[in-house]
């Protein structure tokens, strides 16, 4: 990747995680540590992947990225923001009664939201659909879904993924963001949901592992699931939940709580640092 | 005796004659040959897309197509659907307030010999609290047919309940025109209101007949849409005649007779009797036998009439 490009996403993804912080220490709610997995690849995809025009959010024939795992809210909405799909001021609005930044995705009153979702299994399902859809209208719009490690216990997931291949969905990359963490602590704790390239490869994916802070190992695995034909790809994305915050790092325990004053100021200046 | 067709079988035909008209596709999870959305596979295979044995995926993909902009059916057993699926029904379909018409059949206990894991006795209340869903059960063929074209030019997350179990021809298909949301009504009467849905329409109108050799005057309303309830026929209803009686082959906890009850109790309060299945499983049996044995006959229906009836005095 050349040094312009990879220094924009850089910064970009930097600016992501500020409007993660300050979306989650607003409400004094949300999920810091998920939106802080998928920082990298959300900046990938609204800035080089997806074919999207801003001003024109519900246009039909653009990408459509399907936030399965619809809890990491803030990292879409910095996404959104940062793109211009509307105001960041409004991410200080987030969770608020007068806000249209719900907790989980709405379709309905975020503009560039292209699915409602947050109970999870069934982002990746309406995916599909979309999927689909397209292939009956001989659109050639793709459509990303994101799906988390431990969402991935939801059978639904796997209902999908048997619909997704049935159908041959090449227009459809499900990524995984597979950050080791849920609620209750480790997912292969919780309830071991891997090995997940050999699950779906059984599935028939086309499968491509990548380091979800790297962008060149994103770029590799977007570009694989472009040139796939006949099946869908799912993108395994290696991640670290808490991503880029020294204290939020791997703690299960940041999966759904906001930092506090003294947290974030200290979270903004660990995000700040990797700017200069 | 009038002709009798199931009205899965007329939402089957129904999808196969209007697929030539309307761009629409249909989903199923492998039931095909029981919800007759295999007729429309037969004539239209390109539009039809098993989902297999898989609900709760099939409704949200279902969403996921209606996103785009295309309508779609998405069918099963209303168990599956309405039981099975309500999460999804209520999540990817309902709160986006998507275009997703959902055709559940096998409602009710006219499953018959498949028992009550089959036996689907909730859809209407689990359908008609979920905000903006429009939720329509329609009577008989004739009915069920027009509802369907109603519903492929209605936009939103539309809830449509057909039976299993052949039903007779109620209307005629020269005349019939579907008013969604607006109530039907079939016979006027003077001494007590019976306000039906889906097959116990038929039900209503026999029972109807057998008041009137007691000297009774009983009115029937086919009540096909569940949601938006028509409040203003309710009211009409309560004031003439100042009794009503549902009949509906559901539990009478939150379907036809919560819905009539609830309008009545804030409008004009008149005693309201609700004929259904009393908060009970159903069991495996033939069809006569089960709405015997769970009180859903045009004897049961006169019998709640005139206990209505003598409730005023």
């Amino acid at each position: 990747m050349e040094q312009e490009k990879l220094e924009f996403l850089k910064r970009t993804t930097a600016n992501i995680r500020l409007g993660i912080l300050e979306a989650t220490y607003s409400a004094a709610s949300g999920h810091p540590g998920g939106s802080l997995s998928i920082a990298e690849i959300l900046a990938y995809l609204y800035f080089e992947e997806m074919n999207i025009d801003p001003k024109n959010p519900k246009w039909e024939d653009r990408d459509r990225l399907v936030l399965s795992k619809g809890h990491t809210t803030p990292a879409l909405y910095a996404a959104l923001a940062e793109r211009g799909f509307f105001p960041r001021e409004e991410l200080k609005k987030f969770r608020q009664a007068d806000s249209y930044l719900e907790g989980h995705p709405d379709m309905k009153g975020t503009p560039g939201v292209d699915m409602t979702t947050g109970s999870l299994g069934l982002g990746i399902s309406a995916a599909c659909g979309m999927a689909l859809a397209g292939k009956i209208a001989g659109k050639s719009y793709r459509v990303y879904a994101i799906v988390g490690d431990g969402e991935a216990e939801e059978g639904q997931v796997w209902e999908a993924s048997m619909f997704a291949n049935h159908y041959k969905l090449d227009n459809l990359c499900v990524i995984l963001d597979w950050n080791g963490l849920q609620i209750d602590g480790r997912v292969t704790d919780v309830m071991n949901p891997t090995p997940f390239d050999k699950k779906f490869e059984a599935f028939g994916y086309n499968v491509v592992m990548v380091d979800a802070h790297d962008f060149n190992s994103i770029e590799s695995g977007f570009a694989a699931a472009r040139a796939c034909r006949g099946r869908p790809t799912a993108i395994i994305a290696v991640s670290t939940k808490g991503k880029g915050v020294s204290f939020m790092e791997n703690q299960a325990s940041w999966h759904g709580s906001a930092p506090n004053a003294e947290q974030y100021a200290q979270a903004v200046a660990e995000i700040k640092a990797t700017l200069n | 005796m009038a002709e009798k067709i199931a009205t899965r079988e007329a939402y089957g035909n129904a999808l196969a004659e209007l697929g030539e008209k309307y761009d629409f596709v249909v989903l199923d999870a492998d039931l095909s040959a029981a919800t007759k959305t295999g007729i429309f596979k037969k004539k239209f295979p390109d539009r039809f897309f098993n989902c297999g044995i898989a609900e709760g995926n099939m409704h949200s993909v279902a969403a996921g197509i209606a996103s785009t902009g295309r309508v779609v059916f998405v069918s099963t057993f209303a168990m599956f659907s309405a039981g099975r699926a309500f999460e999804q029904i209520r999540n990817s379909i309902g709160y986006p307030h998507l275009n997703v018409k959902i055709g559940a059949t096998h409602a009710g206990i006219t499953v018959g010999e498949d028992g009550a894991t089959h036996q689907c006795l909730e859809d209407l209340a689990t359908m008609r609290v979920i905000p903006g869903m429009a939720v329509v059960n329609p009577a008989d063929a004739v009915e069920t047919r027009a509802a369907v074209e109603w519903a492929i030019n209605y936009y939103g997350p539309t809830y449509l309940r057909f039976g299993r179990m052949a039903t007779p021809v109620i209307f005629d298909p020269a005349t019939y025109k579907f008013e969604f949301g607006k109530a039907m009504t079939l016979a006027e009467g003077s001494d007590v209101m019976i306000i039906a849905t889906g097959i116990m329409v038929a039900q209503a109108l026999e029972a109807r007949e057998l008041l009137k050799n007691e000297g009774i005057s009983a009115g029937v309303i086919n009540m096909h849409t569940i949601k938006p309830i028509d409040r203003d026929a309710i009211v009409r209803a309560a004031a003439a005649t100042g009794a009503i009686v549902t009949a509906e082959e559901h539990n009478i906890i939150g379907g036809l007779g919560s819905a009539v009850a609830e309008v009545v109790c804030e409008t004009k309060p008149v005693p309201v009797l609700r004929v259904g299945v009393e908060d009970k499983f159903g069991k495996s049996g033939k069809v006569p036998a089960l709405l015997e044995m769970y009180g859903l006959t045009p004897a049961h229906i006169a019998a709640k009439a005139k206990q209505a009836v003598e409730m005023k005095k």
